[in-house]
């Protein structure tokens, strides 16, 4: 069936911001689709409330909406545009349920609209678990014994039923948000609380639980001609009972006979015919008990997801490009696979490699919740591995996270469990944690059973097994007294079980080079193969290469001029999509300016491991070995002209200086400027030479050194570590106990090998913090004739010392006179100029009392360059990465790459989106580290209501009228005051602790109600009831301080659970008092980016 | 670990460890074809047609799920000896009794681990399948034997792998007489679910199978050069002309083609996997398809094409204009393999049911 001809105008859902479960792989496929449909011949409209997206840059769509993912903005867009279909299969469960609300409330009906993709009844029958459960006992297939309910009451009558232990899952959620496991009536009263406040429907599904079985997921596609197709089977490590984006995955299965795989093969096809996903790709989960190969359907999400993502870069199958044909009325075998260029897309890929996927928490910076893994996940990002085997890819993958390990132990990191008993460790080893693959490791080691630990752990056997050859292998090598000892066979057995040149390092406690030299002496050097879809059965167009130790090396470089891109690894809090989004704008900058891109990365979900963002893509972990092995391929032809490594965030900027030693030109800023920046010594005496003035300040290694700063500089006083990114391990010290206690977490850090670690060579910065301050962000670009570009100068709502990610920030700026500006802008130039910035600046700053310091200089990407650039329609990255090439701004404003900013007509606030609906046991103050998972945008022609727009496309919704609790600490009363002004002003009611009550009552602002402390055991009211009983709409709490146990603590824990509007800065009260007084007065307006960029085009400032 | 090298025709090298049975004088040998399935291997070993071939797996890790006697397709395996990049030391599955590598052992298979097959695949893939000789001998002797191995056009491989004497599976309704040019058990157990299936040994004249007075004849799988099996041809030719129903797989498909004065030729390097898609020209819907042929059969007189492989345009199936049997490339059994198929076996069931 060819492409339909009755429809013209597609209008794509996006994803909205980065949230734990939904991440940039909903970025890839948009992309894909929007760049599909628009070669295709439609008209493309998108929505989508995330900046930092490809898919919402001004091209990849012919009207783009950065607005707030919510039905009542989606049928405003739909009214407005009038498009003839609406794909939402692309964009996660966000996009899917925002379809669903746009059929319940009739609004594609009204504008005559019709969902492609999946249909209405489709996306219900998959997705309400009552419905599903249905569907499959129709056809015959078996499910988990179990029931709904409605009502925790409810729970309880079908646990009865169906027994204990339960496991409990609420309808229509993502990423397994509200579900758990339940040993008893206790525990499930909880749990099926949560679990009905988290559906949208008050709907769980009560099951018993099969933990321990093995668990399988299949990636399949279906098209209108009723063609199916399995493009990937994948195997958890982990057993049931942990989320499956928790789990270490594997594909293709590994432990099923054909005959149980072409029986779940069936199944699948069963699934998603009676579901009756018409087109596209779905994923199915299976379990399997593994004594009797008993199967079951767990679920079936009616949509490309994470796991398509990581299916497509596992195998190379283009999954969201394909959907996307096929929901316009393409059939899988009109479609040629891109990757032979000569067999059709109705074929099942086979690997001939083994994939591995980890995911990356970020536990750490959460503190209060148990580092234990289950039925919610928790990961913030992942990292995938190819290999030959599966040895080779699990160490390679564990490397890839860059969480301060080389690969499966053997690396100083380990010693951390070998300190600790063997009852502790296989106790510690029942339990999935992110240290699980360790703990295996360690008591094989030990000599512990394969038989015990899969008993213990229910790891299958087989992955027991295979991680004994890695334990067996290393204790052959550590029997070599050094690098020189090895032979070529031996060389080559070690590099084929996955051991890096840093392990063996580690192990022979020789630098990483001789190791490095003594193997490549020996003649054992990584060999590229190439992912082909099809085992090589037919020649490959596509260069999607990954490392490995075999015969025969496949990557065939050209002759041309070719840049080597480092990306940005997995994702984590603070360093996610914006960095990949930098990486591969610079692949399409550079690319176009006719350099062949090179791109090194690990991450499954981004747009920068598709294989056709750049000329060449290497999927490898981004460690020195792995990123030499590349440059080293590159450059046997051809002229490389150098490597990018300023856009991927701290991971390749890290790599600069050995890069650089081993002798690649590093495109861009110095890494000699890059540390001069870093350098607390260096950095202070460049900032005095400048005469800007910067927060008092030192360095110290030590505690004794930490008080004698402090005492010089006085408290409060801002503490972090140097070399991280998004203010990991950072905080704010009031006195001598805190400042000591920072510093005795810093140097835990430092013990385990993890990012932020304290050593002498890695000090801590401590400055005197501005309280009150006003932060600021700018983004520049300077070239090397010197000539520098202001990208946006943003200012932060949440005031200095919270982190500049987890601040909401304005551009244009909406308090900050000219005068101020143009100090900002002044003293950007000067701190550029002096560190001979090639490429992208950020610097940020704190004015007090229109006092301008500094704060720190990057020169690097930052996260805010993707919102700058939608914000001023200037491509600031592709004119980054031009000018790092070697091209002057005035060559780009001649081509035309480089167009003055936009200004006027509009205001953009950025706003993070934080995680705390998944962590309810973590304090929601926000501080000093960073602890968003992404961020939204929102544009009007003010700047209360992008505020607005803003915090409704972060998922809370201002409210028009109600109450408003304050709580403030004493430091905020005086500025408080205005803000309980404000809201009396618009109509809103003030409750207040009697402190602030008392304050605002002196002050002639009448408070309604006076609460109690948090259980007081007055019997009276406390504010956590007052949330609970719907009595407040916005919260407003701001303690000085971090504690579990203290009243704000309680109190921002119940907004959390209650989804109330919580703002814990006078800064941010006041921006949401703006906002909730223009969204009042105004009706909604909804514009394109492209309408925006079209704007005035004089100078911003 | 023994040092194991695998030696092809060309002389190309490629070194490994031996696994598997010891072959005499620490040499084996056959032509060298690789398989693309991702699981099956005990299945792909133990199929008939093999005979005369060493399988390369494209997919790594093979043996992980062990062997176990329900996925066996023959008594013993087919082929002459595998090669692999990995075999499981461990293996896991609640349906084995046995590790492949014991395996092997016990039924004198020889084999090599350890080889970069991804470089022999591709090899392959541009020189074509060819004869090779690998095991623990030194170089020269494995040299020299490549060289020597005839390979398989040209060879009856059928009368090694052909049952001596008929025997009779399952007992349903239909009469089938089954032809074995080397039959796969998963094809018996699809014909037995609606008929008594008598095999016959591949020499069987056409007067002994009509006299068995079947409701239809079957024609299996089986290895090797259809050309040499002039016997085979002429008995199906009797067979068609006396219009009972007839259905061919594999070979027994190019023997249909060849009765009917069809053309049999060799393709490169075969079609070995589970994954290669099928257009039924009957309505135009794609199926995936398991594979497993080295030869295949063009310009057949008095048919209509029914199917057609959608990476290469080969002729996947044929059905005849004027009488009833049709024949198919492909594995509508799978074992392995995917099931869209294995609607043509009610096919053949309803075509002898019509012509009752």
């Amino acid at each position: 069936m060819p492409k339909r001809t009755d429809i013209h105008k597609v209008l794509v859902l996006g994803s909205g911001p980065i949230v734990i479960g939904q991440a940039c792989e909903f970025d890839y496929s948009g992309t894909q689709a929007c760049r599909v449909l628009k070669e295709e011949g439609f008209t493309v409209v998108l929505a989508n409330s995330n900046p930092a997206t490809i898919m919402t840059d001004p091209e990849f769509a012919h009207r783009t909406y950065i607005e707030p993912l919510t039905r009542d903005v989606l049928a405003a867009i739909i009214e407005r545009e009038r498009p003839d279909a609406v794909l939402p299969t692309l964009g996660g469960q966000t996009a899917l349920n925002l379809a669903m609300e746009l059929v319940e409330d009739g609004v594609l009906e009204r504008f005559g609209v019709e969902l492609i993709g999946a249909k209405a009844l489709a996306i219900r029958t998959a997705e309400d678990r009552e419905l599903f459960k249905g569907a499959m006992v129709e056809i015959g297939l078996q499910v988990p014994a179990s029931g709904f309910a409605h009502t925790v009451a409810e729970a309880l009558v079908v646990a009865g039923e169906v027994g204990y232990p339960i496991i409990v899952r609420p309808s229509f959620i993502l990423g397994g948000k509200g579900t758990g496991m339940a040993a008893d009536d206790d525990e499930l009263t909880r749990l099926a609380g949560e679990g009905l406040a988290a559906s949208p429907m008050t709907e769980i599904l009560v099951e018993r639980s099969i933990a321990g079985w093995k668990e399988y997921e299949l990636e399949v596609m279906r098209d209108l001609a009723d063609n199916c197709v399995v493009v990937c089977s994948i195997e958890n490590v982990d057993p049931m009972g942990v989320h499956t984006g928790d789990s270490i995955t594997v594909a293709p299965a590994q432990t099923l006979t054909d005959v149980e795989y072409q029986h779940m093969r069936d199944a699948a096809f069963a699934c998603i015919r009676r579901i009756g996903v018409e087109t596209g790709g779905s994923n199915i989960q299976f379990a399997v008990n593994p004594e009797n190969g008993d199967m079951v359907v767990i679920e079936m999400n009616p949509r490309v997801s994470r796991s398509s993502a990581l299916s497509s870069k596992a195998t190379g199958f283009p999954i969201a490009k394909i959907a996307a044909k096929l929901a316009v009325g393409y059939t899988l075998d009109e479609i040629t696979n891109d990757i032979t260029g000569v067999t059709p897309a109705s074929f099942e890929p086979t690997i001939d490699y083994v994939v591995t996927k980890v995911p990356r928490w970020a536990f750490e910076k959460l503190p209060g919740t148990p580092d234990v893994l289950g039925t919610r996940m928790q990961s913030v990002g992942e990292a995938m591995a190819i290999g030959r085997t599966f040895p080779e890819s699990l160490q390679k993958a564990l490397a890839s996270l860059e969480h301060g390990r080389a690969g499966l132990a053997c690396d100083p990191a380990e010693a951390g469990l070998d300190a600790m008993g063997d009852d502790e460790l296989l106790r510690r080893a029942a339990i999935a944690t992110p240290d699980r693959p360790f703990h295996l490791e360690a008591l094989l080691r030990r000599g512990v059973s394969v038989e015990r630990l899969a008993q213990v752990t229910r790891v299958d056997p087989w992955f027991l097994d295979q991680i004994s050859l890695i334990v067996e292998e290393r204790a052959v090598l550590a029997g070599f007294s050094g690098p020189s000892a090895l032979d070529r066979a031996q060389w080559r057995r070690a590099k084929r079980l996955g051991f890096a040149d840093a392990q063996l390092a580690w192990l022979w406690s020789v630098p990483e080079a001789e190791v490095r030299a003594a193997r490549v002496a020996c003649g054992v050097v990584a060999t590229f193969k190439t992912v082909d879809t099809c085992a090589a059965e037919f020649a490959a167009l596509t260069p999607y290469h990954y490392s490995t130790y075999e015969d025969e090396d496949e990557v065939q470089p050209s002759e041309r001029r070719k840049v080597v891109i480092l990306g940005s690894g997995p994702n984590r809090i603070g360093q996610g999509i914006e960095f990949d989004y930098c990486c591969v704008h610079a692949s399409f900058a550079l690319a176009d300016a006719g350099f062949e891109t090179v791109m090194v990365n690990c991450n499954p979900e981004t747009v920068s491991t598709d294989y056709d963002t750049s000329d060449r893509l290497y999927f490898e972990p981004l460690s020195f070995e792995h990123v030499l092995n590349v440059l080293e391929a590159e450059s046997r032809s051809g002229e490389l002209v150098g490597v990018v490594v300023s856009l991927g965030g701290q991971t390749p900027l890290k790599l600069a200086k050995a890069i650089e030693d081993a002798g690649y030109p590093i495109l861009g800023t110095s890494p000699a400027s890059i540390d001069a920046a870093e350098d607390r010594e260096l950095w202070s005496a460049l900032c005095t030479r400048l005469a800007i003035p910067q927060p008092a300040g030192g360095t110290a290694a030590t505690a004794e050194e930490a008080l004698a700063i402090a005492g010089r500089i006085g408290y409060p006083a801002l503490v972090r570590p140097s070399y991280v990114l998004g203010g990991r391990a950072m905080s704010i010290v009031y006195d001598d106990e805190g400042l000591l206690a920072a510093m005795e977490e810093l140097s835990r850090f430092g013990s385990l090998g993890r990012e932020g670690g304290l050593s002498a060579s890695r000090p801590v910065l401590i400055d005197r913090f501005l309280e009150g301050a006003v932060e600021v962000d700018v983004d520049a670009v300077r070239d090397a004739t010197g000539a520098l570009l202001i990208g946006g100068v943003m200012e932060h709502v949440e005031e200095a010392g919270v982190h500049s990610g987890d601040s909401a920030c304005a551009l244009p700026p909406y308090d900050l006179s000219a005068q101020v500006i143009g100090v900002l802008e002044a003293h950007t130039a000067a701190i550029a100029e002096a560190l001979d910035v090639r490429g992208l600046v950020n610097v940020q700053y704190a004015v007090q009392d229109s006092q301008v310091f500094v704060i720190e200089a990057n020169p690097r990407a930052s996260r805010t360059v993707p919102f700058v650039a939608k914000a001023t329609g200037v491509p600031l990255a592709k004119v980054a990465a031009r000018v790092m090439a070697g091209a002057t701004l005035e060559v780009l404003r001649a081509e035309g790459l480089l167009r003055p900013p936009v200004t006027g007509g509009h205001v953009s606030v950025k706003e993070a989106v934080l995680p705390f609906d998944r962590f309810p046991d973590v304090d929601t103050l926000l501080g000093p580290e960073m602890r968003s998972t992404g961020e939204v945008m929102g544009i009007d022609a003010s700047f209360g209501l992008a505020f607005a727009k803003s915090q409704l496309a972060a998922g809370d919704r201002l409210p028009s009228e109600g109450c408003v609790f304050l709580s403030l600490a004493d430091q905020d009363k005086q500025a408080g005051l205005g803000v309980a002004v404000r809201f009396v002003e618009l109509g809103f009611s003030i409750a207040a602790t009697a402190g602030t009550a008392a304050f605002l009552d002196d002050a002639g602002v009448p408070v309604k109600i006076v609460v109690a402390k948090v259980g007081d055991g007055t019997g009276q009211s406390d504010a956590v009831d007052l949330i609970a009983e719907g009595g407040v709409q916005v919260v407003v709490n701001t303690p000085r301080g971090r504690g579990s146990r203290s009243d704000g603590a309680h109190i921002r824990k119940a907004c959390t659970v209650h989804g109330v509007v919580c703002l814990t800065t006078v800064a941010a009260a006041r921006a949401a008092a703006a906002g909730i007084a223009e969204w009042g007065r105004t009706t909604l307006a909804v514009r394109t980016l492209q309408e925006h960029h079209a704007d005035g085009q004089a100078p911003l400032f | 670990m023994t040092r194991s090298l695998l030696i092809l025709a060309d002389g190309t090298l490629f070194e490994g460890e031996a696994i598997g049975a010891a072959p005499p004088g620490g040499v084996a040998g056959g032509e060298v074809v690789f398989s693309t399935a991702m699981s099956g291997y005990q299945e792909i070993i133990t199929d008939p047609s093999y005979a005369g071939q060493v399988v390369a797996f494209t997919y790594p890790h093979i043996g992980n799920y062990g062997v176990n006697p329900a996925d066996m397709e023959s008594a013993r395996p087919g082929c002459r000896g595998v090669v692999v990049r990995d075999l499981a030391r461990l293996r896991s599955s609640w349906r084995s009794n046995e590790d492949l590598g014991a395996f092997l052992v016990r039924t004198g298979t020889p084999g090599i681990k350890g080889v970069d097959t991804r470089r022999l695949t591709r090899h392959i893939r541009q020189a074509g399948a060819m004869p090779c000789a690998f095991g623990t001998a030194d170089e020269a002797t494995l040299r020299a034997a490549a060289a020597a191995e005839p390979g398989t056009a040209g060879i009856d491989l059928v009368a090694g792998v052909t049952t001596a004497e008929p025997y009779t599976v399952g007992d349903g309704p239909l009469r089938v007489v089954a032809y074995d040019y080397g039959i796969k058990a998963t094809i018996l157990r699809h014909l037995s679910v609606f008929a008594t299936v008598e095999v016959v040994p591949a020499s069987t004249p056409a007067d002994e199978v009509l006299a068995r007075q079947p409701d239809g004849v079957f024609l299996s799988n089986g290895p090797g050069d259809p050309d040499t099996l002039g016997y085979a041809v002429a008995a199906v030719r009797q067979v068609l002309e006396s219009g009972v129903p007839t259905f061919g797989i594999c070979l027994g498909h190019q023997l249909l083609g060849a009765a009917l004065g069809g053309t049999t030729y060799k393709l490169a390097f075969g079609h070995h996997g589970g994954n290669h898609p099928v257009r039924r020209l009957r309505d135009g819907v794609v199926e995936i398809t398991s594979q497993n042929h080295s030869f295949a059969v063009v310009d057949v007189p008095g048919t209509e094409i029914t199917h057609v492989n959608l990476n290469d345009g080969v002729v996947e199936g044929i059905r005849c204009t004027d009488r009833p049997a049709f024949g198919v490339q492909h594995h509508p059994e799978a074992g392995p393999g995917p099931h869209d198929a294995s609607y043509l076996f009610g096919d053949f069931a309803d075509l002898m049911l019509g012509s009752r």
